[in-house]
């Protein structure tokens, strides 16, 4: 459906739904997805989406099932609408957001959903390692028999090694995501951690431990996008508006990289949306970025600018990131203690910082925030999506 | 969950029923799961008990079988050719086509005059036979049925069960209420099509669904059971003495237990799994006759086991004025978790037949 919608216009976010992250034996993707959705409806006055776009990496591999978009458009009860079904592994869901929101600022649609699912425990956890790791250089990596864990592994020796660490530099934003996480009630793990129980953890791949490492949980997030024009007379929560959004790539593989400890794709794709919204880090109240493995937090605050190559985790121990001091980082426990839901992160990150920005964090919430940014992941950041959501009357 | 169940639903005989005797076998080899975590991890990482009995070379369900049923007729001082029916439950027989029970049977004295037949139900194997025989006898059809559950259980080398899959398991025999060393007050059986753990013909080991096997399979068939019975019953886990559970590890059963309400004193007794391993279909059956060791007259024990695939029974029971003078009629099952010698891994590689050339 073409539209005489005027392009450039402004995108709201006017809805937002999640599941809690964990084992869901009972529910399949599709529930879980319908859970999603119904949820951000609710939130719409039940608007009707013209598009949707899904969010996954995994149903393909573990659940046999391509063609999400038909198969959840009419499952939610939305058969005919246009619907697809976005893949950039771990930046899925940052990508299906981005796709939605350069649809509505065509002017093509008004209006559109963007969900992410995954359904991981249906299967054993080999198999979800190999799923999970297809998102690597299979010709060069995979074939190996590496894994995303072992490679972060890898990456984490390198940096302590770099910078002349110990071996516990990271614990704090382990520290952190838990202590975060037991404030949101729809996270896998709602205990804080203390840094003895890091420090006790067995090692996964040494020396990252079973707290550097998020766990892969079953989920759903949606939420519903609405060009200016088109937004309904009245609305049941404040609007948060999407004032930027880039994304970018870096080489699939690590050994093709000059230096693995940069983190190429994260750094473009954070000024693209920055420069989008006219904004400059100091502006930016609170991130959610993708910590899979602790080291991933740090090198993403390091690439993205808020911290010089080698002081990225010098931000976590000092305590800068915690939910009361300058820079939140991961409000609702991030990937490690919320549950990392694959390909739907990027959807629970932008949920998320909705419900901050509209004072709806509950014990989460952050004081005041304008602006939020946003980040995910795609395997070894070799895709990085990131937005900038802020406050309607600041924007 | 809610677990309405109409109290029709309950298990109750017309006949009062009880156990009349019971014995326990346990072979005295043990393998500290510090030597499967020695060979198959470096040394590190946490162990789920701390030792597993390992039956010997010349042993099988079928010698188990043998010693667990002389143990139980040495308490229920009656004549063997008195029982109508000799039932085995095992995921270990040591055939796949001839019975185990008639083995068994024959040993004890039993034919020819008698039922006999192999069960088959992952873990609640055992407790399933004790069932059918709570059905047998209080039909009237039998004076008395020989329930046994005993396996010698098997675990891939590597893999997680290896640490806990053990040998042992337990025989009873079920009779008239009135002459029994505790009345049955009544059962309740729970299932469901639940793919948690398997094992196909012809393969050696079983397979299993990781973390599947715990909130959806375990717990949730344990809890439905036991809270289903409970209910039947008007009872609270305060009016009983003891509490047995099926034990595939040390935290399973302490976890169900704790969430029905049970207290650590009252499953202490029962879990034999730190010591012994799981022992599959024997797994809470065993539990019960530690518990019938000590148990006074009048004390109430609730059983609840559970099988892969899967399902669970629950037995409550009340210990007569009988058992006292009876139970030292035969070995008590601390007797032979004490009698233990301790084995490396490669002598359990060599007895369990771990080595194929």
């Amino acid at each position: 459906m073409i539209t005489t919608l005027p392009k450039d216009q402004d995108i709201y976010i006017i809805g937002v739904g999640m599941t809690t992250a964990g084992e869901h034996w009972d529910l399949s993707m599709k529930e879980l997805a319908l859970q999603a959705i119904s949820a951000a409806r609710a939130e719409a006055s039940q608007a009707s989406p013209e598009a949707l776009f899904v969010a996954n990496m995994l149903a393909p591999a573990l659940s046999r099932q391509t063609q999400l978009g038909a198969l959840l458009a009419d499952f939610a009860g939305l058969r005919g609408i246009e619907a697809m079904s976005v893949e950039a592994a771990g930046a899925s869901g940052g990508m299906a957001l981005r796709q939605a929101y350069l649809a509505l600022r065509s002017g093509a649609i008004s209006s559109a959903l963007v969900v992410g699912a995954e359904k991981v425990t249906e299967r054993v956890s080999s198999e979800v390692e190999a799923a999970v790791m297809s998102a690597g250089d299979a010709d060069y990596e995979s074939i190996h028999g590496i894994t995303q864990t072992s490679q972060a592994a890898l990456l984490m020796r390198r940096y302590l090694y770099e910078h002349g660490l110990p071996g516990d530099a990271l614990a704090d934003f382990s520290v952190c995501a838990h202590a975060n996480g037991a404030n949101n009630p729809y996270a896998m793990f709602r205990k804080p951690i203390s840094r003895e129980i890091y420090l006790r953890a067995p090692m996964v791949s040494e020396p990252l431990n079973m707290y550097d490492a998020a766990p892969l949980a079953d989920g759903a997030a949606a939420v519903f996008l609405m060009s200016a024009d088109a937004l309904p007379k009245t609305q049941i929560y404040p609007l948060v508006r999407i004032t930027g959004s880039g994304a970018a790539t870096d080489s699939i593989a690590l050994h093709d990289r000059p230096d693995p400890l940069q983190f190429s794709a994260v750094a473009l794709a954070t000024q693209r949306a920055l420069d989008q919204a006219g904004l400059d880090r100091n502006s930016i109240d609170f991130l959610e970025l993708h910590d899979r493995f602790s080291i991933y937090a740090a090198l993403s605050l390091e690439a993205a600018g808020w911290a010089e190559p080698g002081q990225g985790w010098r931000l976590a121990a000092a305590g800068a990131v915690r939910a009361t001091d300058g820079l939140p980082l991961c409000t609702f426990g991030g990937s490690k203690a919320r549950g990392d839901i694959g390909g739907a992160t990027g959807v629970y990150q932008a949920a998320e910082a909705t419900l901050q920005l509209q004072d709806r964090a509950g014990g989460a919430q952050v004081n005041e925030p304008q602006h939020a940014l946003i980040q995910c992941l795609g395997g070894v950041a070799a895709t990085a999506v990131t937005h900038v959501l802020s406050r309607p009357e600041t924007s | 969950m809610t677990n309405l169940v109409p109290k029709g639903l309950m298990m109750k005989p017309d006949q009062a029923v009880g156990i009349t005797g019971y014995g326990a076998y346990i072979p005295r080899y043990r393998l500290p799961a510090t030597e499967v975590a020695r060979i198959w991890k470096g040394g590190s990482g946490g162990t789920p008990i701390k030792e597993k009995a390992v039956a010997g070379l010349d042993e099988d369900v079928i010698t188990m079988s043998i010693e667990a049923a002389r143990n139980a007729l040495a308490r229920a001082q009656i004549n063997p050719s008195e029982i109508r029916a000799v039932w085995v439950g095992s995921e270990s027989h040591p055939y796949a086509v001839k019975p185990t029970s008639t083995v068994v049977a024959e040993a004890i004295g039993a034919t020819p005059h008698t039922q006999a037949a192999d069960w088959e139900f992952a873990c609640k194997a055992g407790t399933e036979a004790v069932q059918a025989a709570i059905g047998f006898v209080g039909s009237g059809m039998a004076t008395y049925a020989m329930a046994i559950g005993m396996d010698t259980a098997q675990g891939r080398p590597g893999d997680a069960l290896e640490y806990t899959a053990g040998a042992g398991g337990a025989a009873f025999i079920l009779g008239a209420a009135e002459t029994a060393l505790a009345e049955i007050e009544g059962s309740y059986s729970y299932a469901t099509d639940t793919p948690d753990f398997w094992r196909r013909a012809e393969e050696k080991y079983p397979e299993h669904g990781e973390r599947f096997t715990g909130e959806p399979a375990y717990f949730k068939h344990i809890t439905a059971a036991a809270q289903a019975l409970l209910e039947a019953l008007s009872a609270q886990p305060a009016d009983y003495r003891y509490a047995v559970f099926h034990q595939p590890n040390t935290k399973f059963p302490q976890r169900v237990a704790k969430s029905l309400g049970f207290t650590e004193d009252q499953i202490k007794p029962g879990l034999l799994v730190p010591r012994i391993g799981n022992v599959y279909a024997g797994s809470a059956l065993v539990g019960l006759t530690a518990i019938l060791d000590i148990a006074e007259p009048g004390d109430r024990i609730l059983l609840v086991s559970y099988g892969s695939g899967a399902g669970s029974d629950a037995i409550s029971l009340r210990v007569s004025q009988l058992l006292p003078e009876r139970r030292n009629a035969a070995p008590g099952t601390e007797e032979y978790i004490s009698r233990r010698t301790e084995i490396d891994y490669a002598t359990y590689a060599r007895y369990r037949g771990k080595l194929t050339v």
